[in-house]
């Protein structure tokens, strides 16, 4: 009955961590009743489990995780989606539309376009298999997607959501932070957007330190203040970018469906296919109103997934 | 570098290396992690004039698909020399030595790996040799592990390795470049820190069973010092990341328990 380690020590793979009657968790392994590290990480002990964090690593799905995938390819009726790492997930197009689709899923989802799904089923032999029924799920149009590390994207989401939430708030912006590490964000205006990534940045280089939640707060209180001083002097610049900013976001939201309309138009010569153009209109006209929500819903959709 | 020379002794009166060694004394080693930063995990290594960098990438989707194995990842190792790195140019095309190093790299690495976490994808280890001197095997072999580790991939232990050679009738530990062409013999191998599990032995030229028997105390002692410098090596890369980024660490220590990854843990708890 011992333990080898100090509170949160920086450990390397082989090391002796405890023996005894401790339990080894994620991160460690156990041979003969003693607990070794797998990992470089930091090791800590909760109750009597011992686990290591991990300080490096690629993403690996796990049920019921909220990532954001890239389609690479349209095979039949599935959409295969890069969710990073070293895992390609498929989407089945009965989890992302409602009967009756059109044959051609092509058109709802394209190769190139950024998806929010939530993982459905993984395991060694199948998947990882996504679905899109799910509040905030669907096409991310707009915004930038951000790529950190995902073995810090716990930090990103803080204790029950409380670092992103005061980043939200304080820079007024929509994000979606996704368990693969990417991240999606939609800002105002560029500067606006340049502090949420130094942010974001700043919590990627500095996710093993405490109190970080402080440090951060406090790093964009100074930021915000110092752009209201130079405010002034950039009214000009930022507000004939914000000016141009819808103009140039709202085109390409509306773009597809102009071009689904002619497109179902000829095709409505037979009854079948008229009904799927409907529904894909549909699908369109509440993207805008979902994007919206997908803000606020995700972070309860976030901390679900972790508190799970 | 001079044309090279067979030196007349291997060992001088005093009992001492070419290089000015005792016996059983390993080449000055230096190990830095995370030299390579487009990579996942990444190591140097000099041992004497031997100067190797070590690159993991992974685990990733692999290609070409018919090489996936359905229950763990392939661990992929390619062990390359630079065409600078021996005083003769060596050709850069693949030789049938780098292949079989290679291999023997891949075989000695494995059996530290937890690979069953991750099926059907693939770990690749570039090895690239900028200099050799000796023992390129065995350092290799040291860069790799450390970068294994550096990429976050799961592993039972470091593994250090070490050459045992045969000169003037006697032992020689980690042998430089002459000891190695003009001398009678060397048995390179590696080991799980943990367990002492030896995970790579090979020999050339002739040893008594004595004398092999005596090699591989004389190799696991200098193993097991080498698992110290690894070890050392990989915390401080970690620990300097840390000291960086906070400026000052110590200032944060206080609530270390309540505050870091609380969500990660929250979802341990409830398995």
């Amino acid at each position: 009955m011992a333990v080898y380690f100090r509170k949160r020590e920086v450990v390397v793979p082989g090391e002796l961590l405890a023996e005894g009657r401790y339990r080894s968790s994620m991160g460690t392994y156990d041979e003969k009743g003693k607990i070794y590290s797998a990992l470089v990480g930091i090791a800590e002990l909760r109750g009597n489990t011992v686990k290591v964090v991990p300080l490096e690593g690629v993403y690996i799905p796990s049920e019921g995780d909220l990532v954001i995938g890239t389609i690479t390819r349209v095979a039949g009726n599935n959409w295969k989606v890069d969710i990073t790492g070293p895992y390609g997930a498929s989407l089945h197009a009965n989890n992302a539309l409602r009967r009756p689709y059109d044959d051609d899923i092509s058109r709802y989802f394209n190769i190139g376009d950024v998806i929010a799904a939530e993982i459905t089923a993984f395991d060694r032999n199948s998947g990882p298999f996504l679905t899109l029924k799910g509040r905030g799920l669907g096409l991310l149009a707009e915004g930038m997607i951000l790529d950190l590390s995902p073995a810090k994207i716990p930090r990103v989401i803080g204790r029950s959501g409380s670092m992103i939430n005061m980043i939200k708030d304080k820079l007024r912006i929509e994000a979606v932070v996704a368990q693969n590490g990417r991240i999606w964000i939609r800002a105002p205006d560029t500067s606006t957007l340049n502090l949420a990534i130094k942010a974001f940045k700043m919590i990627e280089m500095q996710a093993h330190t405490s109190k970080l939640t402080e440090r951060i707060g406090a790093m964009l209180d100074q930021e915000l203040a110092d752009m209201k001083e130079t405010a002034p002097k950039l009214t000009e610049i930022e507000s004939e970018e914000e000016a141009r900013a819808p103009v140039n976001a709202e085109p390409p939201e509306e773009e597809p469906e102009p071009l689904v309309e002619e497109e179902s138009a000829e095709e409505a010569m037979t009854a079948l296919a008229e009904e799927p153009a409907e529904s894909e209109a549909s699908d369109e006209e509440l993207a805008p109103a979902e994007e919206a929500e997908v803000a606020k819903d995700n972070d309860n959709t976030t901390e679900e997934v972790i508190e799970e | 570098m001079s044309p090279e020379t067979k030196p007349s002794f291997l060992i001088n009166p005093e009992g001492l290396r070419i290089d000015g060694r005792r016996t059983d004394e390993i080449r000055p080693i230096e190990l830095k992690v995370g030299v390579i930063k487009q990579a996942d995990g990444s190591a140097s290594i000099r041992q004497g004039k031997t100067y190797i960098l070590a690159a993991v990438y992974g685990p990733r989707e692999l290609h070409p698909r018919h090489l996936t194995i359905n229950d763990r990842a392939y661990l992929r190792c390619v062990y390359s020399m630079a065409t600078f790195s021996v005083p003769d140019r060596k050709r850069p095309a693949p030789s049938r030595r780098e292949r079989e190093i290679s291999m023997v790299i891949a075989n000695a690495l494995k059996p530290a790996l937890f690979l069953e976490d991750y099926p059907r994808a693939v770990v690749d280890v570039f090895i690239q040799v900028l200099q050799a001197d000796g023992g390129t095997r065995c350092a290799a072999i040291n860069a790799a592990s450390l970068a294994l580790a550096d990429a976050g991939i799961p592993m039972k232990s470091l593994v250090p390795a070490v050459a045992v050679g045969n000169a003037e009738g006697k032992l020689l530990v980690d042998l430089g470049d002459e000891e190695d062409k003009y001398g009678g013999g060397d048995v390179p191998m590696a080991m799980l820190g943990t367990t002492g599990e030896i995970t790579l032995l090979q020999q050339d030229g002739s040893f008594s069973k004595e004398e092999l028997v005596e090699a591989m105390g004389m190799g696991v002692t200098a193993m097991k010092y080498l698992l110290e410098l690894q070890k050392e090596a990989l915390k401080r890369a970690y620990t300097k990341k840390v000291a960086i980024d906070g400026e000052d660490v110590d200032e944060y220590e206080d609530d270390l328990e309540t505050d870091l990854g609380e969500a990660e843990i929250a979802g341990e708890e409830d398995e």
